[in-house]
């Protein structure tokens, strides 16, 4: 039986396509059969944050119309076998997104697939809803600012109200808070939000803490999820959020001031 | 001692402290919602009865819910002019 992940947030630009991206190549490294599906209908982005945009064919869209099958759309990654995309339309509009329609898709994709992982679009509707709707799982991505904080609170009385196992009086969705672009420097500063602040607020499981980190942009430049890049905080926050996602209890790392060495005081000032 | 303070004064001066008192507010009010949808027709109708008797402002009738723990209280405030 497979599971399902939305990644979701409400707010746009916090960081979903990323995490998506690095979590779904995180589980496949473990060794699971893994599907990532983007829901972002009209606005697709994630098939370049892998890396395969010259590879789409077909799309999610084409699937559920008919005009191709699961099997034709899937792109199967090149870093990793047990890897697959299926990318978001790129034309036609969130409307061609039906419940029937990705509720078939999805099924079909669970036979394969041991976790299938979707990444949301902004906002609260439809490409969103039907994201959320099948989950058996969330992460709600968070960025230490009002705005997204605010937007993760609507998200998650959504999530607990709108889901497949809500009307079908299963347990409830497991919610899972990722707060992504965390800044030590800032939060010392006190111009961000604390982590324990946003925790206090939201009251999720926190199954990380992505430091904001240049390697982010450097990996979706070069069309690598950055869970790959080994020496970078964020590619390592992702790996623990991985393990995390799968039952390890690992401390949370990244969240305070790297102190500067001798050397880093003497030369870089 | 200055040099103390200094470092006090940036602890709590920051935006972030007022960024999460916005915050929690917000969301309190975010998590009672909007209300019932009939609200806003409820207060048209009252706006309609009064009118049989006196002449009000639209703004003279303001309906408002407030949840308190498992108590809801629906609040009426009608002005009346002078
Ligand atoms: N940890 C991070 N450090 C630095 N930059 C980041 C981090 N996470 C995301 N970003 C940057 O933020 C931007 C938005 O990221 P991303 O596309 O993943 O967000 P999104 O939530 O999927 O956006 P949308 O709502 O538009 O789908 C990108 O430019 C990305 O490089
Ligand atoms: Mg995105």
């Amino acid at each position: 039986m497979a599971r399902i992940i939305v990644v979701t947030s409400g707010k746009g630009g916090v960081g979903k396509t990323t995490t998506s991206a690095a979590f779904a190549m995180g589980l496949a490294e473990r060794g699971f059969k893994t599907v990532v599906i983007d829901f972002d209908v009209g606005l697709r982005n994630l098939d370049l944050i892998m890396g395969c945009e010259r590879r789409v064919v077909y799309d999610f869209v084409n699937v559920i119309s008919g005009e191709a099958n699961v099997g034709q759309a899937m792109i199967k990654d090149k870093r990793n076998p047990n890897l697959f995309i299926l990318p978001a339309s790129q034309t036609r509009d969130k409307e061609a997104l039906s419940i029937d329609g990705v509720g078939r898709v999805l099924d079909e994709l669970a036979k394969e697939f041991e976790f299938i992982v979707c990444d949301s679009p902004a906002g609260i509707e439809k490409g969103a809803t039907m994201a959320m709707y099948f989950a058996d799982d969330a992460i709600v991505v968070t960025n230490p600012e009002v705005s997204s904080v605010r937007d993760s609170d609507r998200m998650i009385g959504i999530l607990s109200s709108k889901s497949r196992r809500a009307e079908q009086g299963l347990e409830g969705i497991r919610e899972f808070l990722l707060v992504t672009r965390y800044s030590p420097e800032r939060v010392q500063r006190g111009e961000m939000l604390a982590l324990e602040d946003v925790q206090d607020i939201l009251s999720l499981d926190l199954i990380g803490v992505i430091p904001d980190s240049p390697s982010v942009l450097n990996a979706s430049n070069a069309g690598v999820p950055v869970i790959l890049d080994r020496e970078s905080s964020a590619g390592q926050a992702y790996s623990d959020m991985v393990s995390r996602y799968l039952g390890e209890d690992l401390p949370h790392r990244f969240l305070t001031v790297e102190k500067k060495g001798l050397f880093g005081r003497l030369f870089r000032g | 001692m200055a040099l103390l303070d200094y470092f006090r004064q940036r602890k709590t001066t920051g935006s972030a402290a007022i960024a999460k008192e916005r915050l929690q507010i917000l969301v309190a009010h975010d998590r009672r919602g909007g209300g019932p949808s009939y609200l806003p027709q409820l207060k048209n109708d009252l706006l309609k009865v009064i009118r049989k008797y006196v002449a009000v402002d639209n703004d003279a009738v303001s309906v408002n819910l407030e949840r308190d723990g498992a108590q809801e209280i629906l609040e009426l405030n009608i002005v009346l002019p002078d």
